[in-house]
């Protein structure tokens, strides 16, 4: 394992203005695997890559590249390439000349320069597009270009600061596929950062899950998403009711009134915790059958399933369900054991996986605001 | 933003129309007009080919004026650079520092030069007894390997220089040049930098490949904005170049106000603002061209 680290980064911490961005990181990436960083604004994400990268220096801590300290080396000496929220493709010159740009600065033949800038050209799937400005290029097409400009150089690893950030949904799919294959093709690091749930999970080998300068969770999309660390997790990863409960012993939980049988174990006898229940693993009966039951107060068609809010004990369960429900009628909920998660508290426990504020509005809201502080 | 123009918008833009037909337009075809005419407002070209005796006056107002420009230059690139990549604060008090001349009239700080380089001026006798006193020495020194310099010390001149005219254009219309240079290295895209220094780029390679062809529309406003008014300024070269340096504005001003020979001067004029006009033509075709070709 420890021959197969590529960066390590060893107590790194870093402040701007008294703030503590990044606190006490600890991290190793292995080679060729494709990681992410996710997580909200401001939870140090796009910070931990600009000090891989060499644009910052962190307070104290070491940044380790192939078993050696780079902490001193300065960004054109690092075996290592991003790419830029914004592209940063070069307006003065045209495509081909971008892409050369990194080559030329190695000293590389010119015959050679027009042949890599041919292969990476094939490679984002932009041939004859060598003499075209950058200015004439759509926002995938500058995409590609600077995926391009990157992979010219032949880094060891590739540095990516939220680059579909700005292009439609459509399109973004398109890239993550094309992204992944691409890694998947030349067999080197991607350290992605991004604050996008899904495309976290539908990319990576190894997600990191930041929030507040700290390390949440490090795991699998799929460790991620079935075994969340804390509800702060469970609650960025997907949707997740997150409901108070307490252990009576190993295998059973008890919340929202009633026991259930779960999978877990080892917690101490009446330990209370917190327990994630995903929406689409809850099933819809009628109300007697149910293990518990409540009353429908909203209803939300979202094309492949309905979203279903519903009110026990005071607490609002999202379900999500293909069969729709009269807003206003009882209900029975059957959780199976494998559809429990639970949780040590944490200081999270109680801040989220409660839908009684959840509107539509508001989820946009939140999630233009996460956008903006980004772009700083 | 729609395309038609509304009557709102024609309304808001009528006295602007105005100001440039009645302040812009109608005096270049004034100019045009007293060029080509003689004193009976007939039409002729004598006054065009009068002009060629002035070829060594327009050749001279064009080197200082250049002269001027680049010297300007390769003291603003560096200071704009300079001031663009500091602290917010700090850029304020050195934008302050060069705003602050400006404030002052022109022709007082033309005329504060004119004390300062005089002869009998601060500068030019510190100047004059320094080199003097390397001057003995050195003779001193050529006497004991036997020899002895030919000519006595002769003190040296500042005013009445083309020199000093040189310098007169360059201490005021410096502050165009640094303004439109610091902006635009200021607006630069700072992620740009960053890609250069990823793609293996040292700080000298980032100046070179990035920074300068970035920063070349700044350069070339400044150029205009410091090379039109040294072209056709008259008040320096009055002030400073004596009798020796007498430049096409200089016999522009003479036609107006002396020899009252107004289309003499208005054909002078018009032959001055097509030759600008070429200078920066020229000027904005070389830029151009440098944006597309790479190192």
């Amino acid at each position: 394992m420890a021959n197969n680290e590529i960066i390590k980064l060893k107590n790194i911490s870093i402040s701007f203005d008294e703030e503590k961005i990044i606190d006490n990181m600890n991290l190793y990436i292995r080679d060729k695997e494709f990681i992410t960083f996710l997580g909200p604004s401001g939870c140090g994400k796009t910070t931990t890559l600009r000090i891989i990268a060499g644009f910052l220096q962190p307070d104290s801590g070491e940044v380790i590249f192939d078993g050696k300290v780079i902490n001193d080396v300065p960004p054109h000496k690092r075996q290592l390439n991003t790419i830029f929220q914004r592209y940063a493709l070069f307006p003065h010159l045209n495509v081909y000349e971008n892409i050369a740009f990194g080559l030329r600065l190695q000293k590389t033949s010119e015959k050679e320069i027009k042949e890599t800038v041919t292969e990476m050209l094939s490679l984002v799937n932009l041939k004859g597009f060598e003499r075209r400005n950058i200015s004439s290029l759509s926002g995938g097409q500058q995409q590609r270009v600077a995926i391009a400009r990157a992979l010219a150089v032949k880094p060891k690893i590739l540095l990516l600061d939220e680059p579909l950030g700005a292009l439609d949904l459509k399109l973004r799919k398109d890239m993550q596929v094309e992204l992944k294959n691409i890694q998947k093709r030349l067999g080197i690091t991607f350290i992605y950062v991004t604050h996008d749930q899904e495309e976290a999970l539908s990319m990576s080998d190894t997600i990191v899950v930041m929030n507040g300068g700290k390390i949440q969770q490090i795991g699998t999309p799929l460790d991620i998403y079935n075994e969340p660390k804390n509800a702060f997790v469970a609650d960025f990863i997907g949707e997740s009711n997150i409901i108070e409960g307490v252990m009576r012993a190993d295998f059973w939980v008890e919340m929202a009134g009633n026991k259930f049988k779960c999978l877990d174990k080892g917690f101490g006898v009446d330990e209370e915790v917190d327990v994630v229940v995903r929406p689409e693993d809850v099933d819809i009966v009628k109300a007697e059958d149910g293990m518990i039951s409540g009353k429908v107060t909203s209803i939300t068609f979202k094309g492949v399933h309905y979203e279903i809010i519903v009110e026990i004990k005071g607490f609002k369960w999202m379900i999500q369900s293909t069969d729709y429900q009269e807003v206003g009628s009882t209900i029975g909920l059957v959780i199976e054991p494998d559809a429990i998660h639970i949780m040590k508290k944490s200081e999270y426990s109680g801040l989220y996986g409660d839908y009684s504020s959840f509107s539509e509005e508001f989820d946009e809201l939140s999630d233009a605001t996460v956008y903006e502080d980004d772009e700083e | 933003m729609g395309k038609k123009s509304t009557l709102l918008s024609r309304v808001i833009g009528a006295p602007y129309i105005l100001w440039a037909v009645l302040f812009i337009i109608v005096p270049i075809g004034m100019v045009a007009y007293y060029a080509f005419t003689d004193a009976t407002g007939a039409f002729t070209f004598d006054n065009m080919l009068e002009i060629g005796k002035y070829t060594d006056t327009f050749l001279l107002s064009i080197w200082l004026g250049l002269l001027a420009t680049v010297i300007s230059l390769v003291i603003a690139y560096p200071l704009a650079y300079i001031i663009a990549n500091s602290g917010e604060n700090r850029q304020k008090i050195m934008m302050m520092l060069i705003m602050l001349p400006m404030w002052m009239n022109f022709l007082l700080r033309t005329y504060s030069w004119m004390t300062i380089l005089e002869d009998n001026g601060f500068l030019t006798t510190t100047l004059n007894s320094v080199l003097e006193g390397a001057y003995v020495i050195l003779d001193e020194a050529v006497k004991i390997l036997g020899g002895g310099l030919k000519k006595p010390f002769e003190p040296i001149h500042l005013i009445n220089t083309r020199g000093a005219v040189v310098l007169g254009m360059v201490y005021n219309f410096l502050p165009y040049m640094i303004l439109p240079i610091y902006t635009v290295i200021l607006k630069m895209d700072r992620s740009l930098i960053e890609a250069a220094q990823d793609l293996g780029c040292n700080k000298v390679q980032v100046f070179k490949n990035i920074t300068i062809p970035l920063s070349l529309p700044g350069v070339v406003s400044g150029f205009t904005m410091v090379f039109v008014p040294s072209v056709s300024t008259f008040y320096i070269s009055q002030k400073l170049g004596g009798t020796g340096t007498t430049l096409i504005g200089d016999i522009i001003e003479t036609q107006f106000q002396t020899a009252n020979n107004f289309h003499l001067g208005a054909s002078l004029s018009f032959v001055l603002m097509i030759l600008i006009f070429i200078c920066l033509a020229v000027m904005n075709k070389f830029s151009d061209d440098d944006g597309e070709v790479i190192i």
